[in-house]
């Protein structure tokens, strides 16, 4: 079956008037769960599948409606982040660097528009990208070796210096604090209890949502307790739609080149195993300051800065559908769920699966086109619906997020102690941030490094002790060298550069 | 809210037990997943409680209480300190479990639970790539008794996991000694899907995962399968697969799902849900719910499923004194 009949025969499935309407339903639902603080496409793909066997849901229609909750979410996580400074989920971390300072310069409307389209785009291009190239890009997936993806993850790392130009020092300092962070919990090459106390609920390690939501949303809420006239702190706002199209036009115009990457980045970041969202949102971010920041603007309302992390998040949420569908390997949070789903219900994801069951998989392609021109319209005629679920004072506002912060992170495990430690991270990150410490690297750190560790010890192990394995690889040798010739590009853009001292 | 509920229930339950006519009925199960929802432990759960309900079993609701950590520990720690002697509650439990028992990492002993029934198993299978010069399970016992170290295998557990320890039975079975065994190198990756990736990808060489990881691997013929782990050969359509037994090799390695009540419920109700237990593996809704998640119906309970847990905490003990992993 050629690629063009299969389709065809994908959306035959996913016109279907019940399809149509579950695919909104998630969009918009996705498109709420996105957009509250704390709970992201993990959290809300997990409650909604209890859902959809209540529901009596075919596996079609459960796939779509799980996809296009994933989708939504990818959409929505930016709508906090930009109004409130509050990442919706880990992936929309990115997009407040630039997203809140526009807003806070009364261009919200704006930053919400273009990183609409920015979505749209780099969730449509992944979506291409998955039909014409799904079986033949999966076959990447292989060659990357334990060694290879030490070397990306080192790359990560190493290159986050650049996100917070301002303290190197400081930067790496949380990184390491981050990768410290990672280390707590069972040791999962050995099995054997890492800084737990005995605390068994430790064992599983410090779960990132935890920390996310502490050091953003609690931590908010200490500046906000902080402020002398609490009515007064910044409130999501957001200008009038008419007049805010003709802005957000004029600076869509320098944002092509940053969306054309980004899509290109997420995409094949989001094919990668392990490397979601997250990941992408970063890598978008980052090569897009390499690229145009040229005036330091950056971190300062840029609208490049917005459109990068967002169509990137969303090109690696359609690129991590490549692995799940055609190996069985999530590429992020999202679809690891979305797996264990497809296994119960009796559909085994595989090099197979296109071939096998075509309807199943095409449909669910054809899906994503639909609620992906579904959650443009959401996210751009109709952002002010969902800006005004945040558009309440913040007198009411804030004590809202706390307790959606505590009843979602107590949801993810059902334990108390990530509320305390919640409560602790936020007081953590609200010193941090008064002593100018990055929370983002220490993030990082705590996602990545447990994959760092696995990746270095499978190599190592799979070597029996050999340190040179991770060198002779060519992928990894050109993914070092492209990290130096990063650094020390960025190295000579500090040094020629001395304004972006006084860009601050 | 649920906590008074139960409560509440089990007031009443102590308040009208007095009529010893009355055999147990669950009323308002609670069933402990010790796992993030999506997971296979989760999944039991779920359709156990279904089918309770669906066949009329239980009063009241079977709710499903995720409760990750330290492998199962949590919930295990949560039931031997909460909920000893509720009748109502149970926990899933999985052979990954027992093996973590077997190495006291748990915060309780084996025998501080009632081990109640398994109703399904996974089996594991030792697997090579399709490109792979291997050929037999003998091929694979040679090299690894002639060179130990040569080859990478993998699987979907920690040294001194579940996945490595069956892989140590078949290593015994070989022929290796204690010390030849130390020199295989393990590699651990978090699922089988990854790990296959790798293998296909040249990574790694042998791999040792439950067969249901596999399914799309071996239809697409990526992966050569050289044995089952299983003591007889599986039902169809992998009746074709050879399992260890037959090639000279004495190694039973399943990954069965089953259940666990607190220490202190009375015999009377342990042999009241060993019953209800019987009969919900014996109905259709669970043979069809099992296949479709790629399990094999499989059955144990009561007196020879403690004896069989007995016995795999013995075994697994001596596999990990043998290779240093517990003293």
């Amino acid at each position: 079956m050629d690629t063009l009949s299969a389709l065809a025969l994908g959306f035959e499935v996913a016109l279907r008037p019940e399809n149509l309407l579950i695919a909104l339903i998630g969009s918009f639902l996705g498109t709420v769960i996105g957009a509250l603080p704390g709970i992201g496409p993990v959290n809300g793909i997990a409650i909604m599948i209890p859902v959809c066997f209540a529901l009596g849901l075919d596996p079609v229609s459960s796939l779509i409606m799980l996809c296009s909750i994933y989708y939504g979410c990818m959409y929505g996580g930016r709508i906090a982040s930009i109004t409130l400074g509050i990442p919706g989920d880990e992936a929309a971390v990115m997009a407040t660097l630039d997203g809140f300072p526009m807003a806070q310069k009364g261009k919200a409307t704006v930053a919400l528009i273009i990183s609409g389209v920015g979505s749209f785009f780099g969730g449509t291009v992944a979506t291409i990208g998955l039909t014409l190239f799904a079986p033949a890009l999966a076959s990447l997936a292989i060659y990357f070796g334990p060694s290879e993806y030490v070397a990306l993850f080192i790359m990560a790392f190493l290159t986050v210096g650049g996100v917070a130009t301002k303290h190197p020092t400081k930067t790496l300092l949380a990184v390491t604090f981050g990768l410290a962070l990672s280390t707590i919990g069972a040791d999962s090459q050995s099995g054997i209890p890492r800084y737990t106390f005995d605390i068994l609920k430790l064992y599983d390690g410090i779960n990132y949502i935890v920390v996310i939501v502490g050091a953003y949303a609690i931590g908010e809420y200490l500046s906000f307790l902080e402020e002398k006239d609490p009515g007064a702190v910044v409130r999501p706002k957001m200008e009038p739609l008419k007049s805010s199209y003709r802005n957000a036009w004029n600076d869509l115009q320098r944002c092509w080149g940053a969306i054309l990457r980004s899509s290109g980045i997420g995409f094949i970041i989001g094919i990668l195993p392990g490397a979601g969202p997250t990941l992408a949102s970063y890598l978008g971010y980052v090569t897009e300051k390499k690229i145009s920041d040229k005036d330091g603007t950056f971190g300062t309302g840029d609208p490049r800065g917005v459109a990068a992390p967002e169509t990137a998040d969303n090109a690696a949420a359609g690129g991590a559908m490549v692995p799940m569908l055609t190996l069985g390997i999530p590429g992020s949070g999202g679809t690891a769920i979305m797996l264990a789903m497809l296994m119960s219900l009796n559909i085994t994801p595989g090099p197979l699966l296109f071939e096998r069951q075509p309807e199943i998989v095409w449909g669910l392609i054809a899906a994503l086109y639909i609620s992906n021109v579904m959650l443009v319209v959401m996210n751009i005629p109709l952002v002010g619906f969902f800006v005004k679920m945040l558009q309440v004072p913040p007198s009411l506002l804030m004590p809202v997020v706390m307790v959606f912060a505590i009843v979602g992170v107590y949801s993810i495990n059902n334990v108390e102690i990530d509320i305390f430690l919640m409560i602790a991270f936020g007081v953590v990150g609200h010193i941090l941030r008064k002593a100018k410490v990055p929370i983002i690297p220490i993030i990082l750190g705590l996602l990545l490094g447990d994959e760092l560790e696995n990746a270095l010890r499978r190599a190592i192990a799979a070597s029996g002790g050999d340190w040179t394995v991770l060198f002779d690889k060519p992928i990894a040798v050109g993914i070092y060298a492209f990290t130096l010739v990063a650094i020390l590009a960025s190295i000579w853009l500090q040094r020629r550069g001395k304004r972006m001292e006084g860009a601050t | 809210m649920n906590t008074f509920k139960l409560a509440t229930a089990a007031m009443a339950a102590i308040i009208l037990s007095p009529l010893p006519t009355s055999a147990f009925e669950p009323t308002n199960v609670q069933c402990v997943a010790p796992a993030d929802p999506g997971g296979g432990l989760d999944f039991a759960c779920r359709t156990i409680g279904r089918i309770l309900s669906e066949l009329d079993l239980v009063k009241g609701t079977v709710q499903t209480l995720n409760m990750p950590g330290g492998t199962g520990a949590v919930a295990f720690g949560y039931l031997k300190s909460k909920k000893a002697g509720d009748p109502n509650t149970m926990v899933t439990g999985s052979t990954i479990h027992v093996t973590q028992i077997a190495q006291g990492k748990y915060p309780g002993k084996y025998d501080d639970v009632r081990w109640t029934a398994m109703i399904g198993a996974d089996v594991g299978a030792i697997s090579v790539s399709k490109n792979s010069t291997l050929q037999t399970l003998a091929d694979l016992a040679k090299v690894i008794k002639e060179t130990p170290g040569s080859l990478a295998v993998a699987g979907g557990s920690a040294i001194g996991g579940w996945d490595h320890i069956r892989f140590l039975m078949f290593a015994r079975a070989a022929g290796l000694s204690a010390e030849e065994m130390k020199k295989i190198k393990w590699v651990q990756f978090d699922a089988g899907g990854p790990a296959v990736t790798q293998m296909m990808g040249g990574h790694i060489d042998v791999l040792l995962v439950d067969l249901s990881e596999l399914v799309g691997f071996i239809q697409s013929g990526d992966v050569r399968i050289l044995s089952v782990l299983s003591e007889n050969p599986l039902p169809d359509p992998w009746d074709k697969l050879p399992t260890a037994r037959q090639q000279g090799f004495e190694a039973v390695g399943y990954n069965w799902r089953g259940f666990y009540l607190g220490n202190e419920v009375s015999d009377d109700d342990y042999k009241a849900w060993v019953d209800i237990f019987d009969k919900v593996y014996k109905s259709p809704n669970w043979q069809k719910a099992a296949k479709d998640y790629g399990l094999m119906p499989l059955w144990k309970g009561g007196a020879e499923f403690e004896a069989s847990i007995k016995a795999a905490v013995e075994e697994t003990r001596d596999l990990s004194k043998a290779i240093g992993v517990i003293q």
